[in-house]
């Protein structure tokens, strides 16, 4: 992921990577459903029954419910919380921060456990934290070369959005 | 904070509604969705209290279609309107792209237009934006009551930097699109510029 002004940039290598660590993720911890969003409420990458949710709305709500959590943090001068945990009757929600800037979420239920989603959650968060950080480097020696697909975009390209 | 996913070919945006309390934002997101295609749009997520307030936030999402080869998504938020809900709105300006301040018409409400616009210099500021900087487009909402003061003292009032207006009626639709348009349209180009 690069840093191009303000945009965050994802290429097709990191979101290999990315991916395939969710995916080993998604069975090793028995889960229904993982998912990587920023704290912007964007989603990265996801696997699982993907069908039965919504997860535009899932990432902005896990985006919102971290935010706040920061929030509370910063309050009572925690610098924050690492891991929030919602227990449901049927499936249950474990959200991690990894490498400052995203989310990993796994949803689960009585087929796995907590415990056992710790477990794997820690292990993808140190490969996810790696991925992250060869991004960065990456980056940082690509500099100015990176340029917006947007760069030559026109008038005409804006207005046929919205032509319907 | 933009995003752009050159694996999937997708492009994200972030816009905020901005204003006074009960001032349309919330009626805003609400016309948008009843009026886009199904294939085009998301849940209308809502955050509100008992009153429908709102309470942490309104959140739509937008699929605008294709450009240079790049699917094109807009995420609308809304921000909470009552001063007491400061922490809140300061969250939610976090990575934006746009942001429309919708104006409350009436001459009532014209200091919470002014100390919500204040609010929103300051906000964006923590957030690391500038208002002179930043797309941005003023709306002034709730034409139709006859309470409404006259469209220059609005601008006279609320314009801080030449910014494009446009006069609505949210509850009706009126100059709802035409706002969103213009501030899809800004933050475009400005993307268009890195
Ligand atoms: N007459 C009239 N009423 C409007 C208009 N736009 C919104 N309203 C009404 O104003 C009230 C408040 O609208 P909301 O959209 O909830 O306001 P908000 O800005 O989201 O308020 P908060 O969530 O508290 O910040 C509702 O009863 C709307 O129906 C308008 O253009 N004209
Ligand atoms: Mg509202």
């Amino acid at each position: 992921m690069a840093i191009l002004s303000q945009s965050m940039v994802i290429y097709e290598e990191e979101f290999e990577r990315i991916s395939s660590v969710l995916a080993r993720l998604w069975v090793d911890a028995n889960a229904k459903i993982v998912f990587l969003v920023d704290k912007n409420g964007q989603q990265l990458a996801a696997k699982g029954d993907l069908d039965k949710v919504d997860t535009t709305s899932l990432a902005s709500l896990t985006a919102g419910n971290v935010a706040a959590t920061d929030g509370l943090a910063r309050l009572i001068g925690e610098k924050e919380f690492s891991i929030l945990f919602h227990e449901g009757e049927r499936d249950n929600i474990h959200i991690s921060i990894v490498g400052q800037r995203l989310i990993l979420v796994v949803i689960f239920d009585e087929r796995s456990s907590l415990g056992l989603v710790r477990l794997r959650v820690r292990k993808a968060a140190a490969e996810l934290e790696e991925v992250l950080s060869q991004m960065a480097d990456k980056a940082a020696q690509r500099g100015e070369e990176v340029v917006s697909p947007f760069a030559e975009i026109t008038d005409e390209d804006i207005d046929n959005l919205f032509s319907e | 904070m933009s995003f752009i996913n050159y694996a999937s070919r997708e492009i994200n945006c972030k816009i905020v509604y901005y204003g006074p309390g009960l001032g349309g934002k919330t009626t805003n997101l609400q016309f948008i969705y009843a009026k886009t295609n199904p294939s085009n749009k998301g849940q209308l997520i809502s955050l509100a209290t008992e009153t429908d307030r709102t309470l942490f936030f309104d959140f739509l999402p937008l699929d605008l279609g294709t450009v240079r080869g790049f699917r094109t998504r807009f995420h609308l938020y809304t921000v909470p309107g009552q001063v007491f809900y400061d922490a809140s709105r300061k969250l939610i300006l976090k990575g934006v792209d746009g942001v429309v301040f919708v104006a409350d018409s009436q001459e009532a409400r014209m200091d919470a237009n002014l100390e919500s616009l204040e609010n929103l210099k300051i906000n964006l500021r923590e957030n690391g934006f500038d208002l002179m900087t930043i797309p941005y487009v003023l709306q002034h909402n709730k034409r139709d009551l006859p309470t409404a003061v006259p469209v220059e003292t609005m601008h006279r009032m609320l314009n801080v930097k030449g910014e494009q207006e446009f006069e609505a009626v949210a509850t009706t639709g009126v100059g709802v699109f035409e706002t969103l348009k213009a501030v899809a349209k800004l933050v475009l180009q400005e993307l268009s510029k890195r």
